[in-house]
Parts: structure tokens; C-alpha cells; sequence
């Protein structure tokens, strides 16, 4: 399993957030979603201009076992979408919490990041689960 | 309790991704299932299906009891060493299970049957061969790795014995033999070349280890659905159970009418035909982005149906399935997915024989 970066923040159901100093998110799923997903063969983005809602679904991730929905850790107006998954939708196998982000939102409620679990706690669920 | 083949531990060591099936402890896969797909598509891969039933039959009325059992006729079998494919009905044409049954000798055929159906396909056949006097025994001692893909009969020939090794590659196929404590089949569920291969569990681990080290890729359950949807085979539960007939199955091929011969579940079965077969199994491809799962509604201009197996073909690169749709469907095909109406191809199946894509 990869190490989880530090300044990651993540929601139970494995989406994991990146907030950057001038307030977008970029939000993807977890090293550990993708591994339990197996080979990723199809994802359906969000529009640009979409609104998101926290704990809603955005996305949908699909592998040759299951599709499964990306809720969003945040709310906010779509600005970008990983256009290159379309093509290359193993790049999330490769490198979830890189190249394989999914879609970045305008921040709209900075106190729903509160509600986030750090990356030691997101650890510490995904080691309970696999008891 | 789960159950666990005698390869359990050599999977674990592989670092595969385990999952239950039908009650086992088994591979899904050891990494990537695409790759292990690719693996057999393209040279040769190797399965664990030690947890498949295997039960032999014996005694003289052996020949006289399948005939009465199985809906395909075991008289095609006329060299021993040959398999036949067949469904096993109730009395209704509902489907028990399919199954492979090998010829031996005349007083002894083997079958092997699924895992998920064991206990009730052993009550079935135990319950009708008494009739024939025929002597029904598991053979939970032996385990099974199936080899398959192009260049899967000439590495696994590299780890038999010479005389084994040249009597195997001479096999035709769908024909078995058995030398050296094997009973080795050209036979699988891949739609590849290859070899199934039953050996005692004892000695299964060293088999295992001596293919992989000739360079079989070890392959999990995850690319043995792929693989056997692109060839288009059915998997039992998924495509077909005991209230679905073989000709709602796609599975009229191995019915076999024959002049007199009395199988259970022919009488439903000539009356159903007779009446007129109100849905059929196609196959679909869809050419759009996305992936056609089991329990997907499809929409006909004669009704809806749905979306028996459905995937990701990793050889096509689109998804392909099979679906039970009514009969006589001429329009436009559509799968609901997640509510979005996406067309969808119906094709001739298989998807894809010997490597080769027949409806890309």
C-alpha cells in the first residue's frame, strides 16, 4: 500500500481531498479504493460548471468488477475535470493520489472540511476494515 | 465454513486478492485481471479450479443412466478419451447445472460440475443412478489447473514427463486421457487452446510451481469470467438456473432430440418449443463508454429483458454481455444504465475465438 500524503483530507467512503491555498479542491479516490476496486476501466466525469454537494456523487469510477460512485468530500462549482481518465482511466490504478485526480471544485464552505478525516485517521479506518 | 483448495497457500504466496465463491477461498486476482486476461489471450495463463466438482460414475448401465440424465446425448461419445458438453434438467427444462462429461472406459465416465451447485447436483445424480445401479463418487481428492491460451499446451507439455508430454500433445481436441496419475483434457472455459489438468492434491502444488516457473501466468476467477464471457460461454447462475430452459439460454445447441431417447425434462421441453419460446439469450456490445453489469434492464421495442452476464471485455475494449430479451426483437436495443438509455449491439456471440475478435 502506498504511504498517504499529509495534506490529504478524506471522506469514510475513500475520496480523499487536496485543498489549495487559493481555495479549489482537487478530489479523487484513495490508493486503497482503487486497490479494492481492481483495474479501472471507465470513468464518468462531472461538467465543468456542475454544482457538487458534500456527500453527494459527482463521479462514478467503474472496473471489470464494479462500478461505484465518488461522492464529493466538498461543495462547490466544478472548474476542472480530469479529462485524460477518459482515455486512461488506469492512471487512477497507477497513481491515485496524482495524475489520477478526478475533478477540482470552488470551495464554497470552508467549514466542511471539519468534518474530514486525516490521514491518520483514514489509516486507522482502512486497518479496522481489513480485520 | 469456507473451503480451501490444496493451492490456497501458493495463491497467498503470490499475493493474490482473495475472495469467497460459492463457499471457496479463492484467487481473484494476483495484481491485474487484465493482465492475466492478456496473459491467456496471448500465451498462457493457469487457473486453480480445484474447487469444481468432480464425480465419476461407474458401473455397466453407466452409458444407459446418462443417456436418461443429461439433455445432450452421450452417444456422440464414441472414442473413450472424448467430453461432451451437456445440461442437466429437472423435470420441468430448468437447467441443474452444465457440466463436462468425459468418456473413459464403458463401465466409467467422468463429470465435472460446478461448485456453487455441488450438494444438489450430487443428490440429483445419487437419487437417478440408483435406478441404473450406477456407483457415484466424488473425487474431492483431486485438484485441478487449467492451462490455457496459445502457447499453453506446448509449456505445459515442458513439465511433463516425455511420454506424457508427447501423448498429451497428440490429444485432440475435447478429448482426455489419463497417464502418470494424471487425467489430463484438451479442454477449458476460455475460448483458448489448452489443458485442463486433474491431478491428486498432493502433488498439485509441485505441478503448479513447475508451470509457473515454464512461464504460466498465474490467472484469478476475475479473469476467467472475462475470458469466458468474450468466449461466449454461459456461467451457470448468472445466464441460466432451474427455472430457465436451455432454449431461453442459448443452450439449444446441446439439446439433443434425439428418436426415443427419453432425458428428464424432454417432455416440458418439446411442449415449451411447441408453444413457442417467448424470450432468447443474445449477446450485446456496446460501443459508448461504460460497462454492462448483471441486473441491467433492456429496453426492446418488444418489452423489456435484462443483462445476464455483463463486463468489461478487456480484448474488445468495450463491454459485451449477454441478455434475455423477448424473442423476435428487430429495432433498437438499449441498456439502462444508471438511468441513461445507452444502445447497445445486438451480435452473434462468440466475442472473440482463438485470440481473434468475431464482433468487435
Amino acid at each position: 500500500m502506498k504511504e498517504i500524503p499529509g495534506d490529504l483530507m478524506f471522506l469514510k467512503s475513500h475520496e480523499w481531498v487536496r485543498v489549495e491555498d487559493n481555495g479549489t479542491a482537487t478530489i479523487g479516490i484513495s490508493d486503497h479504493a482503487q486497490d479494492l476496486l481492481g483495474d479501472l476501466v471507465y470513468v464518468e466525469l462531472p461538467n465543468v460548471g456542475d454544482t457538487a454537494q458534500a456527500g453527494t456523487a459527482a463521479a462514478v469510477v467503474e472496473s471489470v468488477k464494479a462500478a461505484s460512485d465518488v461522492y464529493s468530500p466538498v461543495s462547490g462549482e466544478i472548474i476542472s475535470v480530469n479529462d485524460a481518465l477518459a482515455d486512461k482511466p488506469e492512471t487512477i490504478n497507477e497513481d491515485a493520489y496524482g495524475d489520477g485526480w478526478i475533478f477540482v471544485v470552488k470551495l464554497s464552505d470552508r467549514d466542511e472540511l471539519q468534518e474530514l478525516l486525516d490521514p491518520d485517521a483514514y489509516a486507522e479506518q482502512i486497518e479496522n476494515e481489513e480485520d | 465454513m469456507t473451503r480451501k483448495t490444496i493451492l490456497n497457500e501458493a495463491h497467498r504466496t503470490l499475493g493474490a486478492k482473495m475472495v469467497d465463491f460459492g463457499g471457496w477461498d479463492m484467487p481473484l486476482n494476483y495484481g491485474s485481471q487484465i493482465e492475466e486476461h492478456h496473459a491467456v489471450r496471448r500465451d498462457a495463463g493457469m487457473f486453480d479450479v480445484s474447487h469444481m466438482t468432480v464425480v465419476d460414475l461407474k458401473g455397466p448401465r453407466t452409458r444407459e443412466f446418462l443417456r436418461h440424465l443429461f439433455a445432450n446425448n452421450i452417444d456422440k461419445l464414441k472414442a473413450p478419451g472424448k467430453a461432451l458438453y451437456s445440461c442437466m434438467l429437472n423435470e420441468q427444462g430448468g437447467v441443474i447445472d452444465d457440466l463436462i462429461v468425459y468418456y473413459v472406459t464403458d463401465d466409467f465416465f467422468r463429470t465435472v460440475v460446478n461448485a456453487s451447485t455441488r450438494d444438489k447436483d450430487l443428490a440429483w445424480i445419487t437419487r437417478h443412478a440408483a435406478d441404473f445401479d450406477v456407483q457415484v463418487s466424488e473425487r474431492a481428492d483431486l485438484a485441478m489447473i487449467a492451462v490455457q491460451g496459445p502457447r499453453a499446451r506446448e509449456k505445459a507439455a515442458s513439465v511433463l514427463s516425455a511420454s506424457v508430454a508427447a501423448a498429451a500433445l497428440k490429444l485432440g481436441k475435447f478429448m482426455a486421457m489419463q497417464d502418470d496419475g494424471l487425467f489430463i483434457a484438451r479442454t477449458g472455459y476460455t475460448g483458448e487452446d489448452g489443458f485442463e489438468i486433474m491431478v491428486a492434491d498432493a502433488l498439485a502444488p509441485a505441478l503448479w510451481s513447475r508451470l509457473a516457473a515454464a512461464g504460466v501466468a498465474p490467472a484469478g476467477l476475475g479473469a476467467r469470467d472475462t475470458l469466458r464471457l468474450e468466449a461466449g460461454m454461459n456461467l451457470y447462475g448468472q445466464d441460466m438456473d432451474e427455472s430457465i430452459s436451455p432454449w431461453e439460454a442459448g443452450l439449444a445447441w446441446t439439446v439433443a432430440l434425439d428418436e426415443g431417447r427419453d432425458f428428464i425434462g424432454r417432455k416440458s421441453l418439446e411442449s415449451q418449443r411447441d408453444a413457442g419460446i417467448g424470450r432468447v439469450m443474445v449477446g450485446l456490445v456496446m460501443d459508448e463508454k461504460g460497462v454492462l453489469r448483471h441486473g441491467q434492464a433492456v429496453v426492446t421495442d418488444k418489452g423489456v429483458g435484462e443483462v445476464l452476464s455483463g463486463t468489461f471485455s478487456p480484448s474488445l475494449g468495450k463491454a459485451i454481455a449477454f441478455a434475455r430479451i423477448p424473442a423476435g426483437v428487430v429495432g433498437d436495443v438499449r441498456v439502462d444504465i444508471r438511468g441513461r438509455e445507452v444502445p447497445v449491439r445486438v451480435v452473434k456471440y462468440p466475442f472473440v475465438r482463438d485470440g481473434q475478435a468475431i464482433s468487435a
